[in-house]
């Protein structure tokens, strides 16, 4: 148990070490490339958002209606992102990337590894037993600038949906979840109101999945679309900083194990355009058989 | 105890958010869009912001770090390259003055007029505001600050970016 806590931060450590590399040698690229015109990447800093856990533009928690990469209208935009978040029972390693096409459309994957630690041994499914989950993102952005219409009450607004596939059914099935796969639909209207250098996001997300898809979709006790509320809120204290925090509501369909909603408080950090770097304290409630998950959430997200 | 803590936080900031928004919304929309064309309306509320900015000696300097950033940035040099650049610089003193309340009037052109046959899209307006807020922070300019500006610059959008 210890030396895995140890691998664990060292992980983290790495992570951010990463981060820092890549971001000095994005500044050092900037610096001697200022006077080049790059032919993407022109949007606003920390305005693109980050990669939220389902590898979609957004907070850490929930999409917004941004278009992911730095890309506008005559553009095309891509970033990379691996996550990793560490609960006391459990832990998460997430890796991803996404396309924003004309700040109109966005296309994203990711994956998703939820290792179950000791709590896989004590449930029978041996230690370390890990969910994979692969998700297939698309979002359109419908209407609105959540940057340029200042004069307006107007947010940005986006659909999207969010195809999550499971490789444990027969585990699922096991809990009681009625599917190893389902989409998740939403919308999200995204404001940013500038002179309160506050950005504001809503998201409303139908859903049928237990714990995101980790746990499945559908349950005994419920198996029918329930429409969540997401919220996020994000105070930008500079061009290449920002705190906020985010709720995400969550349905409650397996008998077995009661989910509750998520909630986290975040700090981004954006050098460059190439790199975003995002550190949250997150509280995922109760999962399985464990109460009080929370811990750190990291990630780190180039762009191109 | 943690969750209900953060909740109350969140439920706060929508709050101030609510209401900045509304006071952002105080000034009387139909007077503004019908003189958004020729340039953005004086706000009151800003004066505060023009003293952050330095008054019209801070606008002076700005303009010229700001200049001086848009013919290093290739992204919006070939824009400015064959124009009267020193009076470009004293319309936006004055435009920026106004906007922000200071004692000045602005008598440069129609925004639409001026920049209707630039061909600018996004990116060359994106551009722009970097170079802009590169200027502004050199000169020290508080960032709350800089985004009252910008917020007042960005509705502009409509007429200048026509490609
Ligand atoms: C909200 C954003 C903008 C504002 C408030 C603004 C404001 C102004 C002002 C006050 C003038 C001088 C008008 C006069 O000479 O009477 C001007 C001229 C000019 N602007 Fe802008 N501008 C904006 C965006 C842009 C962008 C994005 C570009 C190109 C990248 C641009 C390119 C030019 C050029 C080339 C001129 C000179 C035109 C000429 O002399 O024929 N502007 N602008």
């Amino acid at each position: 148990m210890q030396r895995h806590r140890n691998g664990r931060t060292a992980w983290l450590i790495g992570l951010v070490l990463s981060g820092c590399l890549i971001s000095s040698m994005a500044m050092a690229g900037d610096a001697a490339g200022s006077d080049s015109a790059p032919a993407f990447s022109n949007k606003l800093l920390l305005t693109g958002g980050v990669s939220q856990v389902e590898g979609s533009a957004g907070g850490g928690l929930t999409p917004w209606a941004v278009i992911g990469g730095y890309g506008t209208s005559d553009e095309i935009g891509a970033n990379a992102f691996i996550t990793h978040i560490n609960l006391p029972d459990y832990h998460v390693n997430e890796a991803g990337a996404m396309v924003g096409l004309y700040n109109r459309v966005e296309v994203s994957f990711a994956q998703q590894r939820f290792d179950t630690e000791q709590v896989g041994a004590a449930l029978g499914l041996g230690r370390g037993f890990t969910f994979k989950q692969n998700i297939i993102g698309v979002k359109v952005r419908l209407a609105g600038d959540a940057v340029l219409d200042q004069d307006s009450w107007m947010p940005q607004i986006s659909i999207g949906v969010q195809h999550k596939k499971n490789n444990q059914a027969a585990v699922l099935a096991f809990v009681g979840a009625k599917s190893d796969q389902g989409t998740d639909y939403y919308v999200s209207a995204t404001k940013l109101f500038l002179s309160q250098s506050l950005l504001v996001n809503a998201t409303v997300r139908f859903t049928k999945a237990n714990q995101i898809g980790i746990l499945g979709f559908g349950g005994d006790k419920n198996n029918s679309y329930k429409p969540e509320f997401e919220g996020s809120v994000a105070y930008l204290l500079s061009r290449n900083w920002a705190v906020g925090a985010e709720y995400r509501q969550k349905p409650n369909n397996l008998g077995i194990a009661k989910e509750d909603d998520w909630y986290d408080a975040f700090v981004a950090w954006a050098p460059t355009k190439h790199v975003s770097l995002t550190l949250a304290y997150a509280d995922l409630g109760n999962i399985v058989i464990k109460d009080h998950q929370r811990g750190l959430y990291a990630s780190v997200q180039v762009g191109f | 105890m943690f969750k209900y803590s953060l909740h109350a936080a969140v439920m706060a900031m929508a709050m101030l958010f609510t209401q900045a928004a509304m006071a952002q919304n105080a000034v009387p929309m139909p007077e503004q869009s019908a003189a958004m064309a020729a340039s953005a309306p004086r706000d009151p509320a800003l004066r505060p912001v023009f003293d952050q900015f330095g008054g019209k000696p801070g606008l002076v300097t700005l303009m010229d770090d700001f200049m001086v950033n848009l013919m290093a940035d290739a992204r919006t040099r070939p824009y400015f390259a064959d124009t009267d650049r020193e009076h470009i610089k004293l319309e936006l003193v004055d435009q920026f003055c106004v906007i922000l309340d200071g004692p000045c009037t602005y008598t440069g052109k129609d925004m639409e007029r001026v920049h209707r046959n630039l061909g600018i899209n996004r990116a060359a307006f994106n551009a722009l505001v970097e170079d802009l807020q590169k200027a502004m922070d050199k000169n020290k300019v508080p960032f709350r600050a800089q985004n009252k500006l910008l917020a007042k610059l960005a509705p502009m959008h409509p007429v200048v970016i026509t490609k």
